[in-house]
This record gives structure tokens, sequence and C-alpha cells, in this order.
């Protein structure tokens, strides 16, 4: 291709993109299955609301909070032993999936429980005249409701996973953040850190217009022309 | 009409077969009109009364700093069934309390809510939510899923009721016929105007066929237009399939379109009740008096206004204010008392209406200072049975 970069170089940024979207896409997957429901729980247990269950909720909102204020590269270290338990090996790229999806699920919660309240609180009461149950509520009026605003927060919560996976070379998880550091910085290459870039310029461009592609597709409203 | 034949139509085909089968009497399509043939004027009072309040009252406990609120205080109401029963009062009377007492979106902290024989108060959460069915609800602001279709909003409740699609298609279809959108039915609410949207909020109350209909400002944001073909609508719907009706509005052109009884509320009470052709004609209280002269054509004439005097010295007229309703509205009162008494009468302003299906004159007269003081003038207007008022003098 040129002479500034090898295939080998090339090899390795093929590879650690893989590693990347493997990581990413497993915690995002993770993130959402248990953000979705946490979030909805916090944005229907307040008082006077449809799961009211005010102590669970405030105690959550705490958890969910010291999750999120714990900066990603020590949350990573501290749950080492977490890890461990779950991957069965602290090391590697299937370990570091532990960290992200772990600090992927406070995120999409805080995401969900937001565009949840956003559904205007006539609509549950017109559910509740018809006589819903709290389920169908969630499932036939919450979520397709706030589905733009989901749409657009997985998006989001995406992206900052995409950020958050350079990290994990910390532990050994690989990626392209691990890759640019490794050769970009400490083998002074500056074309590779160049390269990783540009990669990660390119992925978190296609994700957030694939979401906000879907997002405008599931928002009814707004009027089609 | 179109809208009668459409309705005509989905009653030849009834969409909920169980209902056909073994309908209570009242729901029997006509019946509630045949019982008050072309004159909602007369609803039929005793009978089985669907909707009874006993005592209800609704305290809001003391938030803050603030006093407990006592939104409903003591409301004892009995609305039969087949009735279109308007509740009247200003923001903040409790209007919206009581309706949602109904359906058990609000519980009572004191009395019972008998929807059909049931005490909705008094329900577990489950059985509350099998009674809800049989109570439609609609609202200002329509509260329509804007995810859903027009079609998918009215099969939603049919959805939560856990029929089949087929089902649920057909009986869709009918409702929206009903309303007249059957053309729209693939339009999602960002596209239907607002009457529209009250439409398929009228046709997704419907769908459970419930035999009480529940209206919270439902005509609020609409212009005055809408407002009466969606008030059409629901007088079309009570009169063809004998729903119930309580509406909730602080207007009382919608009172006076369509509603056969009428409460006025107030601070959480219900202060004057009655037929709304009577509350009209001798309303009791100062708010009904308030209400009802906030209508077009109510007032005093400006011109006339000007010129009104409360002393009598020296006046030439005495000006009256005449309410007749009912067969008194259609005598030729003015004409024959003038002749038979010789005395000259002067129009001097009014109004000439229908309230229901009655007619409802009101009219202001000039009358000749001496024939008003002396005379036999005020026994023959009482013997007709007209409502008179001095207002002044001129
Ligand atoms: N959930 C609540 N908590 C405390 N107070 C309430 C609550 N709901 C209503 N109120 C109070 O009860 C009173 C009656 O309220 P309501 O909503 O029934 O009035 P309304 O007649 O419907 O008024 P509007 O015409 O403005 O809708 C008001 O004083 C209101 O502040
Ligand atoms: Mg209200």
């Amino acid at each position: 291709m040129s002479d500034w970069i090898s295939p080998a170089i090339l090899n390795l940024i093929v590879g650690s993109t893989l590693e990347t979207l493997y990581m990413v896409a497993v915690a995002a997957l993770i993130g959402t299955l248990a953000g979705l429901p946490l979030g909805i729980f916090l944005a229907t247990s307040g008082k006077g609301e449809l799961f009211e269950a005010v102590a669970v909720n405030r105690v959550l909102g705490v958890v969910v909070n010291a999750t999120r204020s714990t900066p990603f590269i020590i949350l990573v270290v501290a749950i080492i032993p977490l890890t461990r338990l779950i991957a069965g090996t602290s090391i590697g790229t299937t370990a570091a999936i532990v960290p992200l999806a772990l600090a992927a699920t406070p995120f999409i919660a805080r995401i969900v429980e937001a565009a949840i309240r956003e559904v205007d609180q006539g609509l549950v009461e017109a559910s509740l005249a018809m006589g819903a149950t709290p389920l169908q509520i969630v499932r036939k009026v919450l979520i397709p409701e706030a589905l733009p605003g989901l749409v657009l927060g997985v998006t989001l919560a995406i992206v900052s996973l995409l950020s958050n996976s350079a990290m994990v070379g910390a532990v050994g998880g690989g990626g392209l953040g691990d890759l640019g550091i490794r050769y970009g910085y400490q083998r002074f290459m500056p074309e590779v850190m160049l390269l990783v870039v540009v990669v990660l310029i390119i992925l978190v461009q296609a994700v957030q217009s694939l979401g906000e592609t879907l997002a405008r597709r599931v928002n009814r409203r707004v009027r089609r022309l | 009409m179109m809208l009668h034949d459409t309705i005509a139509a989905a009653l030849d085909a009834p969409l909920f077969p169980e209902a056909a089968a073994a309908p209570p009497p009242a729901l029997q399509p006509g019946a509630a009109a045949a019982e008050r043939p072309g004159t909602p004027g007369a609803p039929s009072g005793g009978g089985g009364a669907s909707i009874v309040l006993r005592d209800v009252s609704r305290v809001f406990p003391a938030r803050g700093g603030d006093a407990p609120v006592a939104a409903l205080d003591s409301i004892s109401i009995a609305i039969p069934q087949g009735e279109i029963y308007g509740v009247i009062g200003r923001s903040g009377a409790g209007k919206s309390t009581l309706i949602r007492t109904i359906n058990g979106l609000e519980r009572p902290t004191g009395g019972d809510v008998v929807v059909d024989g049931v005490a909705i108060n008094r329900l577990g959460d489950a059985a509350l939510r099998d009674q809800r069915r049989r109570i439609g609800m609609i609202f200002q602001h329509f509260n329509l899923l804007s995810s859903r279709s027009a079609f998918d909003n009215v099969a939603l409740p049919l959805e939560l009721a856990g029929l089949s699609r087929k089902a649920i298609g057909e009986k869709v279809l009918g409702l929206l016929d009903l309303v007249g959108l059957a053309d729209k039915k693939d339009r999602y609410p960002i596209e239907l105007s607002g009457g529209q949207k009250q439409r398929v909020g009228i046709a997704r109350a419907l769908a459970t066929d419930p035999r009480v209909l529940l209206s919270d400002e439902a005509t609020s944001a609409l212009d005055p237009e809408t407002t009466r073909s969606i008030l059409r609508l629901l007088a079309e719907v009570n009169a063809r399939l004998g729903v119930t009706i309580v509406l909730i509005t602080h207007e009382m052109t919608v009172i006076k379109e369509i509603c056969h009884r009428v409460g006025v509320i107030e601070a959480g009470r219900i202060i004057e009740e009655g037929l709304v052709c009577e509350v009209f004609a001798h309303p009791r209280t100062t708010t009904a008096r308030a209400f009802i002269g906030s209508l077009p054509g109510r007032e005093v004439p400006p011109a006339l206004a000007g010129r009104l005097r409360a002393d009598p010295a020296g006046a030439a007229q005495t000006v009256l204010r005449l309410t007749l309703t009912g067969a008194a509205a259609g005598q030729p009162l003015v004409t024959r008392l003038a002749r038979e008494l010789g005395i000259d009468i002067c129009l001097l302003g009014g109004q000439i209406d229908s309230i229901g299906a009655l007619p409802f004159a009101l009219l202001y007269v000039g009358v000749p200072a001496g024939a008003w003081a002396g005379g036999p003038l005020r026994a023959r207007l009482e013997a007709a049975g007209a409502t008179t008022e001095v207002i002044g003098h001129v």
C-alpha cells in the first residue's frame, strides 16, 4: 500500500479493530440488557409512580451514581476480582468486557430513565384508565413512546464504550487504544497512532449516524414529508 | 346524515358478539333514545342509576407548609343510565378530581363511588382494572400514543384486553367509521388535527363497549367549530349506544349544547344541580348566574347598559329581562300582551336559542313605567311561565 505502513502494521490494525468491535458490541449488549430494566425501574419507582418502591429506588440511585462517578481506569483495576470470577481470568479481551459492561450499565440506565421520564404522564393516565397493568404500560406505552430517545441513548453509550475500550489495554484487553499506546507512543511510531485515531473517528461517525438514522426512523413525533 | 348511517351500520353488525348475546337492558341500542324521544332535556330521573356518588370526599394531605386541600367535600350525585351529565366549575373547583374518582384514578378519602352497582373505590387492583374497561375516558390533550397510528391507538385497549388480532381489526375499523375517520386509519397523531385526534380518542374510549364515558375537558383545546362537531358526535354516541356520559367543563356552551343535567361545582361541593334548561332559566347561585351570563348574547346590550338607571324617578320605561324556556318560549307572548293589555313593548335586545332540544329565549324589553308599577303585566308574565327581572329604568 505505501512505504510508511508495513503489511504487518496493517494486520495489527485490522486485528485491533476487530478486538475493539468485539469488546464494545458485547459490552453494549450486556449494558443494554441490564441498563434498560434498571433505567425503567428508576423512572417508575418514585413516589406515586407505577412500581412505587421509594427506598429501593433511592438505594439503586446511589449505586448507579457511585459507579458512574468512579473513573473508568480505576473501575477496571478495582473490580479485577469480580472480573476473574466472571471471566475466569482478569487479563485479555474477553475479561475486559466485564468492566466495560459494568460501566455501560449505569450510564445506559440513566439515559433510559431520562427518556422514559420524558413520556407524557397523560399517556400513563390514559392507559391506567383503559385498565392496563403496570407491565403492559411499560411494554406497550413507555418503551414505544421513548424509543427514539432510547436509541439515541444506546448510541451515546456505544460511543463512550469506544472511548473506554482504549483504556482496557491496562489489563491486556487489546483493541485499538492499546495498539495506539504501545506502538504509537512507547515505540514511537506516530503513523500508527494516527491510523488508530482515524479508525476510531470512522467508527464513532458510523455508530453515530447509524443511531441517528434509526432514531429518526422510529420517531413518529415529527411529520414525514 | 352520514354519521347516523355509519353508526346505524355499526350497530347492525354488532362488533362485540358477546355483548349482543346478553345485553344489559340499557345497552340495547335505541333503548335510551326511546326513553327520551328526541328530547335530551327530559332524563328518566330515578330508574337504575348508573353512577352514584355518595358523600364522596377527597382530601389531599398537607404538604410542606400548605394546609390539607379538600378537593371534594361530601359530593352526592346520581346519574341514570343514558344521561349526559355535565359538571361545570372554575379552575381548581375539583372537577378533574371528581371525574377521576369515577374510574378509580383517584381514591376518595370518604364516601362511595358506585358504577353499575360496583363500588369502584372498594375494588382491589385487578378488579378495578376489569371495571375500568367498562368506563371509557377522553382527555383535554387527547393522550394519544405518538408512536401508534390512529388504527393502533384505537386497538390499544383491545390489545390490553387480550383480543385476537382479527377481532381487533374488525372492531377498530367499525369504530373509526363511527367517528368518521376510516380514511385516516394509518395516520399518526402528528398528522391529525385536534378535532381528528379527539375523534380517535373517542373511538379508543368506546373500543371496549363501555357503558360510561368520562370526558375531562375534552373540547377545551379545540376551536368553537370543532368543539361543536365533537359535542355532536358525543350526543350521537349517547343517543345511539345509550352510553352514560359525564363531562366536565368550564364552558357553559358545552353544557348548553349537549347536557341533560348539570351540576355546578365550587370548592369541592356541588352547589347547584338540575335539568340544564331549569338551571338556565332559574339559576340559584351567583356562580351559576356568572357562568350563564358568560354566554354570548346574554349580557345587557351595551347601548342599553349605557342608558340604564337604577332610579325609577322620571323614567319613561321599566326595562325587564324575560327568560322563557320550553313551551313558554314558543308562545307569541310579547305581541299578545301588547295587544291584550294595550301597551307598547319595546324590544331592546336578547337571544333566541335552544338548550338541548328545548327552545330558550332571553329578551330585554322596555315597558311603560306605569304598566309595570300598576297593571296586571307582572301577573300575566308569570302566568305565561316567564321569569322576569327588573334590571333598570330608561
Ligand atoms: N395530587 C394532588 N395533590 C394535592 N392537591 C391536589 C392534587 N390534585 C388536585 N389537587 C388540588 O385539588 C383541587 C382541585 O383540583 P382539580 O384538578 O380537581 O381542579 P379542576 O376543577 O379540575 O381545575 P382545572 O379546571 O384547572 O382543571 C385544587 O385545589 C388542586 O390544587
Ligand atoms: Mg381539571
